[in-house]
């Protein structure tokens, strides 16, 4: 609730910023770090005078936005493609990350009160495993009464990075999902029943007994859900917050892939939780008005600086400082028409 | 009445005579003309853009677009008929209920009703009709749907299992409360002030000489209504249903909320399905290429469907009408 307040009045301060003002800069496309671009933009005004105009309309849009051109720079949470990166001549760059928790709404069972492996959600969301009392939920919870119900399972009906998120880190754990399922911003779901958005899916976790769903970290917390604990590759059970998501994070090969499109899905570190995801930004590497460019570079780099403090109390998760670093000098790839770096 | 007519006819003429010869009158004709042919070509405008964009998606799959059960993005294959029949089954269920409701309520309010529960009863139609649709969505979901699982779906899943038809049409596999017959069921109370109010009025016209003659000759309360005002109000309340029947068939937020947004097709109410409007509505803002001319050809589809409807309307009200 508090988060939807702040995005509310960043919201209103944003959008509501005379247009006359020509230096205002233009995002649009992911959903999922909406509040907190809202919350960053509201306070680089505050600090510089320059606002930043960001319209959430999903990745998707924001894709099809910047390859329109409407927009200085696009969002999205699903990294684009190496090759399509370089065929519409654009680079792409982390801004933030998040976490996705297994929100479980059972009756009995508390606040992490369940573990759960990749495998046992996989099956769960093939429809293998149909009772919360079944044999390999309850090998794995000695102790926890679980109740002889039928699991009913929730997913987003939208198209979605945050689905994504999931569905890939299923691939990467069950042979079988792979297969049959895959991974996508929306799939072919075996079983259950489909929310709109992350509050759909937590809202209908909360109003639905013996349900499961997956939401970003936020979402759970804000809405006191009660999420499993996921056994990560290393073999433990760490537990979502700031810290486990950064250990996912901080020694990852983000120059693996271009684009620093790669994955955090099922990192072998020990402490690292296993579904966890950056979200992108997408600009030219040879914009047409690179004064706009420059802007919009200019915010990001004020908001690695100065924002961290703002992600997390919005229960994102900062870059790590390593990584931003990689994220500016990746910065000096775009240039103006005369070919001298923007940054 | 007669004395009404009178002062009509001389604020009537007195207008007239006030009126400039060369004045108003043929403007005014203009303007309503201009009116009635922009909704014309509103209309012709908005079913040639979605038949256009719709046109990839029925070039690809032909008729497999309306028979084909699978809505894969992955690999852009896509057939409506699970939202298509989830479309008609949620609408079906949402008159099956709500028409004898609304009727129901009609009669009770203009024959029945003591006068000083009319008024209440009849605000309460009145204030549910203005109710936004969200609301009832919303009330489904953290209200209706909780209550709906534990004390209807469990019960009569354990109930109906293993059973011949019943035990398929009836039995939910993951009683979430979520699905077609919820689904129905909201739409039912979001019809149902429709109808109800617009039935009302309709009875309400009917001349009370007819009713009291009626009574006179010794007709019960249930011959009277039954033999003398639902005839006379029979084209009135049909033309009303199918009002019902459109807003059904197109409403989009409740739906969206409570039918459980699956694209499978099931052979029970109680499992999860989706709808022509709540399909678009879920995945409108991330489809790119294909999946987006898919989603405006079920559109065009919801279209046709919503056309054909109005149109048998149209022959069920002139029929009636020629008896």
């Amino acid at each position: 609730m508090r988060t939807f307040a702040i995005a509310a009045a960043a919201f209103a301060a944003i959008n509501f910023t005379p247009a006359a003002q020509a230096a205002d800069i233009t995002g649009a496309g992911a959903t999922f770090p909406f509040p907190i671009y809202a919350k960053w933009a509201e306070a680089y005004k505050a600090a510089t005078g320059v606002g930043l105009n960001y319209q959430s309309i999903g990745s998707g849009g924001g894709i099809r936005q910047i390859r329109a051109k409407t927009v200085d720079f696009g969002a999205t949470d699903a990294p684009v493609k190496g090759e399509e990166l370089t065929r519409d001549g654009m680079i792409q760059f982390p801004a933030v990350m998040g976490g996705l928790v297994p929100a479980i709404n059972v009756a009995g069972v508390g606040q992490r009160g369940l573990k759960m492996t990749g495998p046992l959600l996989a099956d769960i969301y093939l429809g293998n495993i149909k009772k919360w009392n079944d044999p390999k939920i309850v090998a794995l919870n000695p102790g926890v009464s679980l109740p002889d119900a039928t699991i009913n399972v929730v997913y987003r009906s939208d198209g979605s990075g945050t689905t994504y998120v999931w569905t890939e880190y299923l691939s990467f754990v069950s042979a079988d999902w792979k297969g049959k399922i895959g991974a996508n911003t929306s799939v072919q779901w075996p079983v259950g029943v489909g929310g709109r958005g992350n509050e759909g899916v937590s809202g209908t976790v909360k109003q639905i007994a013996n349900s499961i769903g997956y939401v970003e970290y936020a979402y759970a917390k804000q809405n006191n859900l009660a999420y499993a604990l996921v056994q990560n590759k290393a073999g433990n059970f760490p537990v979502p917050d700031d810290k486990t998501f950064q250990a996912a994070a901080a020694e990852a090969k983000w120059d693996s892939m271009p684009g620093m499109g790669i994955t955090l899905n099922d990192q072998p570190f020990p402490n690292a939780w296993p579904i966890v995801s950056a979200t992108f930004i997408l600009m030219y590497a040879k914009p047409s008005d690179p004064a706009k460019s420059q802007a919009a570079l200019k915010f990001f780099d004020w908001a690695f600086t100065n924002g961290d403090k703002l992600a997390l109390d919005l229960e994102y998760v900062p870059l790590p400082d390593a990584v931003k670093q990689q994220v500016r000098a990746s910065w000096k790839g775009m240039t103006d028409p005369a070919g001298k770096p923007i940054f | 009445m007669v004395a009404v007519y009178e002062r009509t006819y001389q604020n009537a003429t007195r207008v007239t005579r006030r009126a400039n010869p060369f004045g108003f009158d043929p403007v005014f004709s203009a303007l309503s003309k201009a009116a009635a042919i922009t909704v014309l070509v509103l209309l012709a405008g908005i079913m040639a853009s979605m038949v256009y964009g719709g046109w990839p998606a029925f070039q690809t799959f032909g008729l497999d677009f309306l028979t084909g059960t699978q809505w894969d993005t992955m690999n852009d294959n896509y057939g409506g008929l699970p939202a298509i029949v989830g479309t008609l089954s949620t609408a079906l269920i949402a008159m099956l209920i709500g028409v004898p409701l609304s009727i129901g309520t009609a009669i009770y309010l203009t024959q029945l009703a003591p006068a000083w529960f009319k008024g209440p009863v009849g605000t309460a139609v009145e204030l549910l009709a203005a109710v936004p649709s969200i609301i009832y969505g919303m009330w489904g979901l953290f209200v209706f749907v909780p209550l709906f699982a534990a004390y209807f779906q469990v019960p009569v899943s354990q109930v109906v299992e293993g059973m011949p038809i019943i035990g398929t049409i009836l039995y939910a596999r993951s009683p979430s409360g979520l699905g077609i017959l919820s689904a129905g069921i909201i739409l039912a109370f979001m019809i149902v002030p429709f109808i109800a109010s617009l039935t009302r009025d309709m009875l309400d016209q009917i001349p009370t000489v007819l009713r009291e003659s009626a009574y006179g000759i010794g007709c019960t309360t249930w011959e009277v209504v039954r033999h003398v005002l639902l005839p006379q109000a029979g084209v009135s309340i049909i033309g009303a249903v199918m009002l019902g029947l459109g807003r059904a068939l197109g409403e989009t937020m409740a739906v969206t909320f409570v039918i459980g947004n699956a694209n499978r097709l099931s052979p029970s109410i109680m499992d999860p399905g989706s709808t022509i409007a709540s399909r678009i509505a879920s995945e409108f803002n991330e489809a790119l290429g294909l999946q987006m001319n898919a989603l405006i050809g079920l559109g065009c589809v919801l279209f046709f469907v919503t056309f054909v409807v109005l149109v048998i309307a149209r022959i069920l009200v002139s029929r009636v009408k020629q008896y």
